[in-house]
């Protein structure tokens, strides 16, 4: 059941390696980093599926069989016990956080459920990418400000950003490695025939959209979805490969601070459980300046970086200059075609994170935490 | 066409030489009154304006709704359906229920109403003047049966709008068209409700008044004597006060009467209507620039807040006005008549008065 078993649904954890049907997995792996970890819309959510899901984020093209092996001892190092590869137990498997997810599946669309902080934080995010789009023709049609434009969300979960940017005209393909997510998705769109046509929802990762989709979108949206993914590197390449040159690249994650530690985790998940225990993990955030230098040297040359603030009294989200806790970021692929830097090149600047670097054929850096 | 500007409105007691004069300083427009036709006539016309985008089904009937459930469920749709009296079915994401204060929509969502009848009916009709004048001030005199207003529509047109016991409106609706025209000229001129009392202890007020504020006095005018009423123009309707508990419900906003129902005396329940209408837009306007689904309950309780506000204000300000002049006993008399002299002395009050219904 771990094998030929595509990631997601059900909300079970799986285990990478033996996703068979899925080339370049083999560095499932470091999906183990601990709780949450996951790659999609977000704020909790995900518990449910701790393991697996970021594999997907591994671009083909580093494929590396040395490291799997890395990875494997690693893994058996870390002594979690669902961690074990091959393991037929099932009781790994918490059966009430399954539980949870499958009912967490259901809850995209409740308004004033679960996900309700993600549904007011499109107050504020698709402004910004429907504004920040605009800039980049000369007219729009007054309905339908984006309309021609193709757009790719990555992780798009139940398909609540999907939505608002495919009613704006958009042609949208929605992305989310867990089925269960893209069958919710599916399934609200179907009553609208005007999305319907418009969106597109695929249960698959980056990676396999990476080949068949090079070059091709106007935009790309990671919203809420870095901070769950191990390799950011990687992540980042893959949105740069799908761009057109040119085109936008919008995320928006969670800083890396004693502030978000504070308030993300110990209050939002701890005291208050406004977002899920175990859903984020601290050393995972990403600060704006490594994102921005991330950025620059694959390519993509960052042209707006603002901070995002929750209330969770009134419910609302608000602009705010301090990038200490959410933030938001634009940036846009140089039109001049420049290949993104080989990974052994990567900036490391940021040396607060601990990076662990595999072996020196893949360049591939895997971020585990702990 | 029967609309008219008029730049001052004068509204006074009958029970004291109370007045209250509300005009812009420069005796610009204040306000208009329009005939409804008038205003159902242009709606047409836009509407055929746009007819490739909205489409009007008239003499139909919603005969059924079918709601949503809180969120997706399985196999139901998500939208509202409505059925209609022909058996076709049509389904929104929106539907904004503008029915009148008996609102087939609001009952069938199951929102709570509070809601009682005032012993009185409204009596309207047109009015031929005498003579032909500018005829742009609005009159309004409160009698202790009701108020009576006298609205310009030309120069030599006006409407009325007679508020009083059922009994009172029956009779003055099937009563000979000469009686009637006496019976409206003199709820305007005669003094016989007037009290030496009274009288005296508002001149006093009027005196410190005037002592404090010379250049402040308004001299209490007529208005125009009629002379005919338009045959068949006069109908009569019952008053009440209603007020839905909820404006909104997911994919459900109620406007004008259907949300709110308010006695005629301060002009307002049409404006309010209009203002709901433009609440409305404002949001529903911000919500489809950032695609979301136009029913969602984020920004239909966002227009909930918005005029909830503003009609409770306006509906309990006109409810204790009713009450207020719907007597003739001396204290209240005596309150009502101080309150509203000081009021027409403070100028800033006013204005703030002709701002708030004008939103």
């Amino acid at each position: 059941m771990w094998g030929g078993r595509k990631l997601s649904s059900s909300g079970s954890r799986f285990l990478g390696a033996h996703r068979s049907p899925f080339r370049g997995t083999q560095a499932d792996c470091p999906r183990l980093t601990t709780s949450a970890a996951y790659s999609k819309n977000q704020l909790s959510w995900t518990l449910q599926i701790k393991p697996s899901v970021f594999s997907e984020y591994r671009s083909m093209c580093f494929k590396s069989y040395s490291m799997t092996f890395a990875c494997l001892n690693r893994m058996k190092s870390y002594s979690l016990p669902w961690t074990r590869p091959y393991s037929t137990s099932r009781t790994t498997v918490d059966s009430s956080e399954v539980k949870t997810f499958l009912a967490l599946a259901h809850r995209w669309w409740d308004e004033q459920g679960v996900y309700a902080p993600l549904h007011s934080m499109n107050d504020l995010r698709v402004p910004f990418i429907r504004d920040n789009l605009l800039k980049t023709v000369a007219d729009h049609q007054p309905g339908k400000p984006l309309s021609g434009m193709k757009i790719l969300d990555v992780g798009c979960g139940g398909g609540l950003l999907t939505e608002p940017l495919g009613r704006l005209g958009a042609s949208v393909i929605g992305i989310d490695p867990v089925d269960e997510n893209i069958k919710t998705a599916q399934h609200h769109k179907s009553f609208d025939p005007v999305l319907d046509k418009r969106i597109e929802y695929r249960a698959c990762s980056l990676e396999k959209i990476v080949e068949e989709t090079a070059e091709t979108f106007d935009a790309v949206v990671a919203s809420e979805v870095v901070e769950h993914v191990i390799d950011l590197e990687m992540f980042i390449q893959c949105c740069c490969q799908v761009l057109k040159p040119g085109g936008s690249l919008f995320i928006t994650t969670i800083n890396k601070t004693q502030l978000s530690y504070a308030l993300g985790i110990v209050f939002s998940e701890q005291i208050a459980g406004i977002v899920p225990k175990g859903t984020h993990t601290w050393e995972k955030f990403v600060s704006p300046e490594k994102l921005e230098s991330i950025l620059e040297s694959n390519g993509l040359s960052v042209q707006t970086v603002a901070g995002m603030l929750y209330n969770p009294f009134s419910g609302y989200w608000h602009w705010s200059k301090n990038t200490s806790l959410n933030y938001a970021a634009h940036a846009v692929k140089s039109s001049i075609q420049e290949h993104p830097a080989p990974a052994e090149f990567a900036l490391k600047e940021e040396t607060e994170e601990v990076r662990i670097e595999t072996s020196t054929n893949s360049g591939v850096h895997e971020e585990l935490k702990k | 066409m029967r609309y008219r500007a008029f730049r001052r409105m004068q509204v006074w007691d009958a029970c004291s030489e109370a007045l209250i004069m509300f005009d812009k300083d420069n005796l610009d427009d204040m306000g208009c009154i329009v005939e409804n036709n008038v205003i159902m006539h242009a709606l047409t016309k836009q509407l055929e304006a746009v007819s490739d985008r909205v489409t009007v089904l008239y003499k139909s009937k919603a005969v059924s709704y079918t709601w949503p459930y809180p969120f997706s469920m399985a196999d139901s749709s998500p939208w509202v359906h409505i059925t209609l009296g022909d058996g076709s079915i049509l389904q929104t994401k929106l539907l904004i229920g503008a029915d009148g204060h008996n609102s087939g929509v609001r009952q069938a969502a199951g929102i709570q109403n509070v809601s009682w009848n005032y012993d009185q009916s409204a009596v309207v009709a047109t009015l031929h003047l005498s003579e032909a004048t500018e005829n742009n001030v609005a009159w309004q005199r409160f009698l202790p049966s009701g108020p009576i207003a006298l609205l310009p529509l030309s120069d030599t047109l006006s409407s009325l709008v007679w508020s009083t016991s059922h009994e009172h409106a029956a009779e003055l609706v099937s009563m000979d068209e000469e009686k009637f025209v006496d019976a409206v000229n003199s709820a305007f001129w005669s003094d016989a409700n007037h009290t030496d009392f009274i009288d005296s202890a508002g001149s006093m007020l009027q005196y410190a008044v005037a002592f404090l504020k010379p250049t402040k006095i308004s001299a209490r005018q007529l208005p125009p004597s009629v002379a005919r009423v338009d045959a068949k123009s006069r109908i009569l309707f019952p008053l009440g006060l209603g007020h839905a508990a909820e404006y909104v419900r997911p994919r459900l906003a109620l406007i004008g009467d259907a949300a709110h129902r308010v006695h005629p005396l301060a002009g307002q329940g049409a404006n309010m209507g209009f203002g709901d209408i433009s609440s409305l837009l404002h949001h529903l306007r911000t919500a489809a620039f950032n695609g979301k689904d136009l029913g969602s309950m984020s920004h239909l309780t966002a227009y909930e807040t918005d005029r909830q506000r503003h009609n409770t204000a306006l509906l309990a300000a006109t409810d204790l006005l009713k009450r207020l002049y719907s007597t003739s006993a001396a204290p209240l008399v005596l309150l009502r008549t101080w309150g509203l002299q000081a009021t027409n002395a403070v100028s800033p009050l006013k204005e703030q008065i002709m701002a708030f219904a004008s939103k």
